[in-house]
């Protein structure tokens, strides 16, 4: 367990990893107004040390403002926010864009958080793999090297909590699942809890324990299994999102047309004999897994 | 008749410095226009300071200080269009001022206020330039690394418990102290390119913001040290000078760099 024993960690945080999971983050009917837009209605959120929580959902459904309001940089128009006590967190911003005309190496960089020592920065670099990187220009990072570095940052702060907004944004395929097995990692050699934003729920099933799908409201929530199937959960990403989820867990509970829309208003039973070779057409990488 | 002189390095040298690590924020941060409605704004504070018989240079810090809080407010909501109303905001200021001028009985040399007036310097200006340059690089020294971070990523700086509002507020107000107490030596209308074209100039060598803070300062130095020869030998404006040279400064390392 990653919590050191300083005086500002409360008693029962200082115990040893097998106790009780510590809640870290509770939201309750949280509401936000912007003007007179309402973009966040009757939210509730809980996050408990050692779990990671995925929150999806379409652009503009308030997943960033969302976790501005747990991160405290928002203060939500009605409904209540609890940290843990001495809750230290780590925040990974959507993106990074540094001036080009801030000369500005990682290392540097690194050095802006608080109390960072070089011992600690070199330790966080190696252990989000971007040791290379260490005396870059900022600005010359890829994608995935600066997600990456953006992660060891929020690790310097030794943190209970990761808050991380869209963390593999900018980055290609093979890299997203690279970062999301990273913060799995991380999780289990932090022991700390997860709270993070993304696009797309077929990459994060894995890597996630539970997930709400946010669009304004809490649409669905629970293991990613449970909320790919879940009819609001289709409703919301349609076509695009349920072939994701067929590519993973490929349950046909669903009915898809010729080309490949799912129906979601059909209602299913027992009786249903899905007929899957309009679909196995309509999405040929299926074909192996499918079997049919 | 070097008395003069002297006074016009030491001011000269005086400003350069601290407009060097100064204006690399304004570099940074994208704020030019703000610096420009700041300095414009000054001339203002020379007409109420004259119409209303305040002290001159403590009515000029007071409304660029005012300014300058007015101008955190339209950065912090960005939803407006900025650079019109900052445009508007300065040369409106601008104009009002030298309305105000117009009304009152003393002569008073616009140019000088316009384009500054370095050989001019009294002792007494001195002594508010550098108390005004001491209190800025006091500042600017420690919260350094504060100013950085909240530079890179204001949220992440937030995050990681430093005060943004603060900072914010802390930065727009030292660069309204540096252009009123620097009024006098490049003018108002030139106060804003002598803190971002030594800066530009350093960022083309500097590999980390430290390095491109001193340079700013040191190829400041330079121009002020060039322009104040011009001016002795060829008798040219002084202000309009330094900043002839710190352009030729930048174009020429521009030029070096683009050679490599």
């Amino acid at each position: 367990m990653d919590i050191s024993t300083t005086t500002t960690v409360p008693a029962d945080t200082a115990t040893s990893a097998n106790c009780i999971p510590q809640a870290l983050l509770h939201l309750h009917a949280v509401d936000y107004h912007a003007g007179n837009r309402h973009i966040l209605n009757k939210v509730n959120l809980h996050l408990q040390q050692g779990q990671i929580l995925t929150l999806i959902g379409p652009n503009g459904a308030g997943k960033t403002t969302l976790v501005k309001i747990a991160l405290g940089l928002l203060t939500p128009t009605s409904g209540t926010v609890n940290r843990s006590a001495n809750l230290r967190i780590g925040y990974m911003p959507q993106k990074l864009q540094v001036e080009t005309t801030l000369p500005l190496s990682v290392e540097r960089f690194l050095q802006l958080a608080p109390r960072a020592v070089p011992a600690d920065i070199a330790g966080a670099l190696l252990e989000v793999g971007a040791a290379h990187v260490r005396h870059s220009r900022l600005q010359s990072l890829s994608g995935g090297e600066m997600q990456r570095v953006l992660l060891a940052r929020a690790l310097l702060g030794k943190p209970d909590l990761l808050v991380l907004d869209e963390p593999t944004q900018g980055v290609d395929l093979k890299g997203q699942a690279d970062l999301y097995s990273l913060i799995t990692r991380l999780r289990d050699s932090h022991n700390c809890g997860v709270l993070m934003v993304s696009h797309d729920l077929h990459l994060v099933m894995s890597a996630t324990d539970e997930v709400i799908c946010l669009n304004q409201h809490v649409c669905c929530h629970g293991h990613p299994e449970q909320v790919g199937n879940d009819p609001a959960y289709l409703e919301l990403f349609g076509q695009a999102g349920a072939r994701a989820m067929a590519v993973y867990t490929h349950h046909h509970y669903h009915e898809h047309t010729l080309a490949g829309e799912v129906v979601a208003e059909h209602v299913h039973d027992d009786s249903c004999q899905h007929e899957h070779a309009p679909h196995v057409l309509a999405n040929p990488q299926l074909r192996g897994k499918d079997g049919q | 008749m070097t008395d003069f002189l002297l006074r016009a390095v030491v001011a000269g040298l005086l400003l350069a410095l601290v407009a060097g690590p100064l204006g690399c924020f304004i570099v940074w941060r994208r704020m030019a226009y703000f610096g420009d409605t700041l300095s414009h704004s000054a001339l203002l504070g020379i007409a109420l300071g004259l119409l209303l018989n305040l002290n001159m240079q403590l009515t000029v810090i007071f409304i660029c200080c005012l300014v300058a809080l007015l101008l955190v407010l339209m950065e912090t909501r960005k939803s407006l269009a900025t650079d019109t109303l900052l445009g508007i905001l300065a040369h409106s200021s601008l104009a009002v001022g030298l309305v105000l001028l117009s009304f009152t009985k003393t002569q008073i040399d616009l140019q000088a206020y316009l384009f500054g007036d370095l050989l001019t310097v009294t002792n007494g200006e001195l002594l508010w330039l550098l108390g005004g340059c001491a209190l800025v690089m006091v500042v600017l020294l420690s919260n350094w690394n504060a100013l950085l971070s909240f530079t890179v990523q204001p949220e992440l700086a937030q995050v990681e418990g430093l005060n943004v509002a603060r900072l914010r507020v802390l930065l727009m107000l030292i660069i309204a102290v540096v252009v009123a107490v620097a009024m006098k030596i490049v003018g108002v209308l030139l106060i804003t390119s002598l803190l971002i074209i030594p800066a530009a100039t350093a960022r083309l060598f500097a590999r980390s913001p430290e390095q491109m803070a001193f340079g700013a300062s040191l190829s400041g130095c330079m121009a002020v040290a060039g322009g104040l020869t011009a001016s002795w030998f060829w008798d040219t404006p002084t202000g309009p000078s330094i900043v002839v040279v710190a352009a030729v400064l930048f174009a020429v390392s521009a030029l070096l760099k683009g050679r490599q």
